[in-house]
């Protein structure tokens, strides 16, 4: 946001009240605040209310594509590092289905894509988008696959620089706001004019920064408003150092590059890296030729994780789980709702081998001595969970392990549900050791 | 317009730290490696020096107890034996440096004895030539009997030793300064306690160009970004001038072999073992993203990934 002076400079300085406060600068200081509208004032000029607006926007636009549920959003980043505040919209990762694959091989690619999706601490990961891109195939069959896929649900990128054929497939799928791909120096006007026309994203492409900022000008300057900028990424290193740049010019303010961005990657094992990077580094999307499923869980856990919000843990659903196969003789231990405590204790039962009840209580996401230090793992909540969850019926042993951190409670935890409580160890390491000499 | 990259120059620089001696500096090995150097952030070279790439260490654990079975089947059988599997660490599989892990020392389980030990070390530095660390089983009274005897066995070859605690490093620092080695110096995935943990060791007596950092890299989908955002602080830390933060950092990434989705067997998520090693790479990956100077992983193929990566990264090295 501009400074108070920044905006009284571009005010009228009339003082007339108007806006219900005694100055234009009482005025100003309410505007920096975000208190009121740039509306209440009646004499504000329209070249400072463009102004205005502009210096108020955020760093990154954001730009959505896609309609409905499946939706997707780019950019609206603030940040260099996630560890100053958080990264906010995850890098949407869409698989490419080529025209010369015909159009079998590009709804079987699409369907592929839409198989995508895992449960993953509680949350669904999925392949977000799917792109259709023209090189050699037939134009009908290129239109057909646009529509097919726009049809099945998920956000579809029209990739075709021939802008004739470009609008043909956006008439097939005008309804569900496709992103278009791309405006290069050869196609500029008219690329530019179909997004504007249809009021689509579109993506603005060129070797230099350079370029890219004077094309992304233009885009604007021509009635485009949701431009995506897909810089040169030849190399990782031209990748890392491009995207690099162009985070840093947006959250400086540098309006040309204030855009989310783009990189189209092969299906090579180092392009797949290459996504890797994309999703730490500064891409708002991420579209690739081939996706093997033992890469893109991988790539989704990392991106689920590098887009945690810092202060915000992510959490595992409160419940009874399995570990292994456990029968209504196998042991019953508790531990907290934060992914990483009950990942980790979890992986040490499993290296056990003996087969148990985890019951996992609900913490709002703190570890074990967290919750413990701020009452959220009580002997109260703890006996709640086994009420709720009913661990008594599913368990004979009528024991339960606490983790060894919490050993005060034992007594207490033991009154309220009259279960034998043995205390397990204070790390959850110690697991093992301790599972072995439990007879099943 | 005239755009121009935006640039950022810092004030520090992470530390050079040497690792292994060869003959000319009084010890066996065969090359003597250098971790850090950098003065910018990761892989930025149209603004900052980055003299050496990142380093990758193998590690060859003394107990199958530890080798997920996974690996076990992708390794092949000189899992079973260390100088074996060190050996392919050199010749096939091109590592850098090996860190050896004597799990086996653990007294709750095979309760080695420090002789033993001793003479695997030994065994050890005539069967390779890499340079080498040795961690213990993170038992402190154990450790400190094994980190006496291997200190002295390999007198010269300048190891690193591992890992010091902020409640255990005595013994581990005093082993490493009577003859010559360096020290990892392990800390909680907190800042803080990193800064604290050299403090104590430069207290205690220690050179800081012989101490790395291990900040403790948790594994993809177990918290990664907690240890990628620590290791970015860390080395901005480091380069914003803060000399108690500016050793190099070594990222143990084979913890990705503990991740439980990484190993299931999981038709939906593809096949098993290239799923281990993709979450094997890219945990190592991130680490040297965000700032690591030495990896340490497992999986012979993850290496290959993660060696083209940075070195794409870096401009095609």
């Amino acid at each position: 946001m501009p400074t108070a002076m920044e905006i009284y400079k571009l005010l009228p300085k009339k003082n007339c009240g108007e806006c219900k406060f005694p100055t234009c600068l009482a005025f100003a200081m309410q505007l920096a605040n975000q208190k009121v509208a740039l509306e209440a004032c009646p004499y504000v000029s329209p070249e400072a209310k463009v102004a205005l607006e502009e210096s108020g926007a955020p760093p990154i636009k954001l730009v959505t594509f896609g309609a409905g549920e499946h939706a997707v959003k780019m950019g609206d980043e603030t940040q260099l590092f996630r560890h100053d505040k958080t990264f906010y919209n995850p890098t949407v990762l869409g698989l490419i289905a080529d025209d010369s694959e015909g159009l079998d091989g590009m709804n079987a690619k699409v369907d592929e894509a839409h198989a995508m999706s895992f449960e993953r601490v509680g949350q669904m990961l999925r392949v977000d988008s799917v792109a259709v891109r023209h090189s050699s195939g037939s134009s009908e069959d290129f239109v057909a696959a646009v529509k097919a896929a726009a049809d099945k649900g998920l956000p579809v990128t029209i990739m075709c620089e021939d802008a004739a054929l470009a609008s043909k497939a956006v008439d097939a799928c005008a309804d569900k706001k496709p992103m278009l791909y791309r405006a290069t120096a050869s196609n500029f006007d008219a690329m530019a004019a179909l997004a504007k026309d249809k009021s689509l994203p579109l993506v603005v492409s060129a070797d230099s920064l350079d370029e890219l900022a004077q094309a992304a000008d233009k885009a604007k300057k021509a009635g485009v408003s949701d431009i995506v900028l897909e810089p040169g990424i030849q190399t990782s290193a031209d990748m890392l150092v491009n995207m690099t740049a162009i985070r840093r010019a947006a959250v400086s303010k540098f309006r040309p590059l204030g855009f989310p961005t783009i990189a189209v990657l092969d299906g090579t094992a180092a392009d797949h890296m290459k996504a890797a990077l994309g999703v730490m580094k500064y891409s708002s999307a991420v579209l690739m030729d081939s996706m093997p499923r033992e890469m893109v869980y991988p790539l989704l856990a990392m991106r689920q994780n590098i887009f945690t919000d810092p202060q915000v843990p992510i959490q595992v659903k409160a419940g009874m789980y399995k570990v292994g196969e456990p029968t209504d003789k196998s042991p019953v231990m508790f531990t907290t709702n934060f992914s990483l405590t009950y990942f980790t204790v979890r992986a040490d039962i499993e290296k056990s081998k003996v087969p148990a009840w985890l019951l996992v209580v609900d913490t709002e996401g703190q570890s074990v001595m967290t919750a413990f230090a701020a009452g959220k793992l009580t002997p109260e909540s703890v006996a709640k969970a086994v009420e709720d969850f009913k661990v008594k019926e599913t368990s004979s042993r009528n024991e339960i392990i606490l983790p060894g951190m919490v050993s005060r409670m034992s007594g207490k935890l033991g009154e309220l549900t009259g279960m034998k409580i043995t205390v397990g160890p204070r790390e959850s390491s110690g697991l093992p050791k301790l599972m072995k000499t439990l007879s099943g | 317009m005239g755009f121009e990259l935006p640039k950022e120059k810092f004030g520090g620089r992470i530390k050079e730290v040497a690792i292994g001696a060869t003959k000319d500096q009084g010890g066996t090995r065969s090359a003597r490696l250098v971790a850090g150097g950098s003065n910018g952030l990761p892989f930025l070279k149209f603004e900052s020096e980055m003299p050496h790439m990142p380093l990758v260490a193998m590690d060859v654990v003394d107990t199958v107890r530890m080798v997920p079975d996974r690996l076990q089947e992708s390794m092949g059988a000189v899992v079973n034996d260390p100088v074996e599997w060190a050996k392919k660490c050199e010749a096939e599989w091109g590592a850098d440096l090996c860190v050896l892990k004597l799990q086996s020392a653990n007294p709750e389980e095979e309760d080695r004895p420090a002789e033993e030990l001793e003479g695997l070390v030994d065994k050890m530095l005539k069967g390779f030539a890499l340079p080498m660390a040795v961690y213990g089983c993170g038992f402190e009274e154990k450790d400190a009997k094994v980190m006496e005897k291997v200190s002295n066995i390999a007198k010269g070859e300048r190891l690193f030793l591992g890992l010091a605690e902020e409640k255990a490093f005595k013994s581990i620092a005093a082993a490493s300064m009577a003859n010559g080695h360096g020290v990892v110096a392990f800390s909680n995935l907190d800042i803080n306690l990193a800064k604290q943990m050299n403090i104590l060791l430069l207290d205690f007596g220690m050179k800081p160009e012989n101490i790395m950092m291990d900040p403790l890299m948790a594994p993809l989908g177990m918290g990664l970004e907690y240890s990628y955002s620590n290791i970015e602080r860390l080395r901005l830390g480091a380069l914003s001038g803060d000399p108690v933060l500016q050793m190099p950092m070594i990222c143990d990434c084979s913890c990705a072999w503990t991740v439980p989705e990484a190993l299931e067997d999981n038709p939906e998520r593809g096949n098993a073992e290239m799923r281990g090693v993709y979450w094997e790479a890219m945990t190592a990956f991130s680490a040297a993203v965000a700032g690591a100077d030495v990896v340490i992983m497992r999986h012979p193929k993850s290496i290959v990934m993660f060696r083209e990566a940075v070195n794409a990264l870096a401009g095609g090295a």
